[in-house]
């Protein structure tokens, strides 16, 4: 700790020691100079600089109230779930609830299964929506853009930070579920064996690598849509704007789910896979490339657009 | 470093020093047509104090954002040291209102890839003594005043050595106080060596702070130089406050003082006239002397002559 602190006293000024050595004073007053600290090399290199950035981003993501309690109320839905095929399970537990329902009454992992299929539709796309959306929007609105970019945080940096950012949040939000899930279903439950939707038994491990598998591909697709929302958010300097276009993309593509005119339409958006995930849940795992395939071209396609958009743009706020 | 350390303390007094910001036509039009900055060519000095003056609307905040690379130029080309040497306050201060004041400081420092991590306490802690913010670091930024805001704003663009430092009107919602701390810190960074370019309406504070100045009018440089060029470009007068009106004028006009005008007072141009000369050929001529003084151009009339007396912005 003594080190680290003479380092910091001694790092502190190491420029103007050369200024007032190398000069005279009669010297000085005749020619301008500048601070010969910046003569020094570089002192930190690119992907420290490039992790500082992201760690104060993230830093600044999970420590915000909204943020932790958007977390803590999609956290707190497993439980009510729980809570509620525990108390109403036993006595109608074969009287027409879908077999997912059903399996869960017999099983604990089978409540993540539940929760995130609850949720994924609307209520995690909401929570990376308003992250995602305020990321640029947010910082254009109440003018630190500028200051970061005059920092100078460079706007391919910045976005790629405000991207992985999202990523995380939205990686938090399946986690949050898939978490709580997980130990109020081991506590209300039975620990065991899982029966699969496919009818065959696999052990409780093997069931946990399955949630894991989940875990993986729902924050994939919340992580394409977190692209889409942050395109959305280098067009306007409302975050409320950005957000509030995200959720209705999402409402306006469910809608359309349900026309069966339309179901040529499905396989191009985002939401319809969302629920791909159900693929965990068979035996062999089902095939989930067709969902990662869209993940990846929406993360493609909107990234691109995020950068066009926002390389050029007159940051005038 | 060095080469060019030596090269500039060799070089011949009067020679002119090379320049901390060069644009050469720089203009900005705005979609819609609006021509906010037309064709300017700055030359800040190294070194220098940079006063840019001129009415609202007149394009200041406008080229700032363009030097900061915030947005694009419509045409033209400039010269400014790389962004990481560059401390700036544009448009007033913009921070995160849930962090501290150190927070925000922090936030910033990360935002920069040349800054280092190992230090950043350490310079924000010096930043905010600086700017006399100390005993408000932990504050929430939700919490500052105005000045306060301000005061943060400066020591964000102060959080390293800085080649240059660009402020936009830095003593905005400054007690008077915070006005003479922040033209103590301009001249205290200026004797570091930094060259400040900073925007102001404040015309008395610039010619108390600035070596140099321009003058920006409906997006037009319209004038550019050291402070003495631009306000001793016109005559100095002499003011003779008297009760015997007609036999001052009488007196001035015999020793051929040009452009003799009567008012309550009486002045005329000074020329090259010794003051002291003046006050003893009226008291000879048995004037009653009761206040004798000589009025230089203020930065103000050149400005006022430059800009115009309107009050309307340009727009
Ligand atoms: N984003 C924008 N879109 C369109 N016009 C703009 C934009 N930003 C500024 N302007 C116009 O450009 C002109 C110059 O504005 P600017 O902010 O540069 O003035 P200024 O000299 O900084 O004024 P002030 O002293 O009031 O700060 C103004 O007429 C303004 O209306
Ligand atoms: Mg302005």
């Amino acid at each position: 700790m003594s080190t680290a602190d003479t380092q910091t006293g001694a790092r502190r000024t190491p420029g103007l020691v050369p200024v007032s050595e190398t000069r005279r004073s009669a010297e000085r007053a005749a020619a301008p100079r500048e601070p010969s600290v910046l003569s020094e090399p570089e002192p930190s290199g690119g992907v420290v600089a490039f992790w500082r950035l992201l760690r104060s981003e993230l830093g600044l993501t999970f420590r915000r109230p909204r943020n932790l309690i958007m977390l803590g109320v999609l956290a707190l839905v497993p439980v009510i779930i729980g809570i509620v095929l525990k108390s109403i399970g036993t006595e109608d537990a074969d009287g027409g609830m879908g077999a997912l329902l059903a399996a869960t009454a017999g099983n604990s992992l089978m409540l993540t299964f539940v929760a995130l299929s609850a949720l994924v539709p609307l209520l995690m796309p909401i929570a990376v929506a308003v992250v995602a959306g305020d990321s640029i929007a947010g910082e254009a609105g109440t003018g630190t853009l500028r200051y970061l970019l005059a920092a100078p945080a460079g706007r391919g940096r910045l976005l790629a930070v405000k991207y992985l950012n999202a990523v995380a949040f939205s990686v938090a939000v399946t986690a949050a579920v898939a978490v709580s899930a997980l130990v109020v279903g081991v506590l209300l439950f039975p620990v065991g064996p899982v029966t699969l939707l496919s009818g065959t038994t696999v052990s409780f491990a093997d069931g946990l690598l399955r949630i894991l598998i989940t875990v993986g591909y729902v924050s994939a697709g919340m992580a394409a849509l977190a692209a889409v929302a942050l395109a959305l958010s280098t067009l306007t300097e409302v975050s409320i704007g950005a957000i509030a276009a995200t959720l209705v993309l999402i409402i306006v593509t469910q809608v359309l789910r349900a026309f069966p005119q339309l179901d040529w339409l499905a396989p191009y958006l985002l939401p319809t896979h969302w629920s791909g995930f159900d693929g965990a849940l068979r035996d062999p795992i089902g095939d989930m490339s067709g969902g990662l395939l869209a993940f990846t071209a929406y993360i493609a396609l909107f990234l691109s657009t995020a950068w066009a958009r926002f390389s050029g743009k007159d940051i005038s706020s | 470093m060095t080469s060019e350390v030596l090269l500039e303390a060799g070089a011949p007094s009067g020679a002119a020093p090379p320049a901390a910001i060069t644009t050469s036509g720089l203009t900005k039009r705005f979609r819609g047509g609006q021509v906010a900055v037309d064709a300017i060519d700055l030359d800040v000095p190294r070194g220098s104090v940079y006063g840019f003056l001129g009415p609202n609307g007149s394009g200041k905040t406008t080229t700032i954002r363009m030097l900061l690379g915030l947005i694009t130029p419509t045409e033209g080309t400039f010269t400014m040291p790389p962004l990481t040497t560059v401390g700036a306050l544009v448009e007033g201060p913009a921070f995160y209102p849930y962090l501290s004041g150190e927070a925000n400081l922090l936030r910033f420092d990360a935002a920069d890839p040349s800054a280092p991590p190992r230090t950043a306490k350490a310079r924000a802690a010096e930043a905010l003594e600086r700017v006399g913010l100390a005993a408000a670091a932990g504050k929430r930024y939700r919490a500052y005043s105005l000045g306060m805001r301000q005061r943060l704003a400066i020591a964000a663009a102060l959080l390293r050595p800085r080649r240059l430092l660009v402020l936009d009107e830095p003593t905005n919602g400054l007690d008077p106080q915070g006005t003479r701390e922040v033209r103590a810190l301009v001249k205290d960074v200026a004797a570091e060596g930094t060259t400040v370019f900073v925007s102001s309406h404040l015309l008395a504070e610039v010619e108390q702070m600035c070596t140099h100045a321009g003058i920006m009018s409906a997006g037009r440089l319209v004038a550019q130089g050291t402070i003495a060029s631009l306000s001793g470009g016109r005559a100095a007068r002499i003011r003779i406050d008297t009760p015997d009106l007609e036999a001052a004028a009488r007196v001035l006009a015999a020793l051929e003082l040009p452009d003799v005008r009567v008012g309550s007072d009486v002045t005329a141009e000074l020329g090259g006239h010794a003051p002291e000369r003046i006050n003893a050929e009226l008291v000879v001529a048995g004037v009653a002397v009761r206040g004798l003084s000589v009025v230089r151009t203020s930065l103000e009339d050149v400005f006022v002559g430059l800009t115009g007396e309107g009050f309307d912005v340009d727009g």
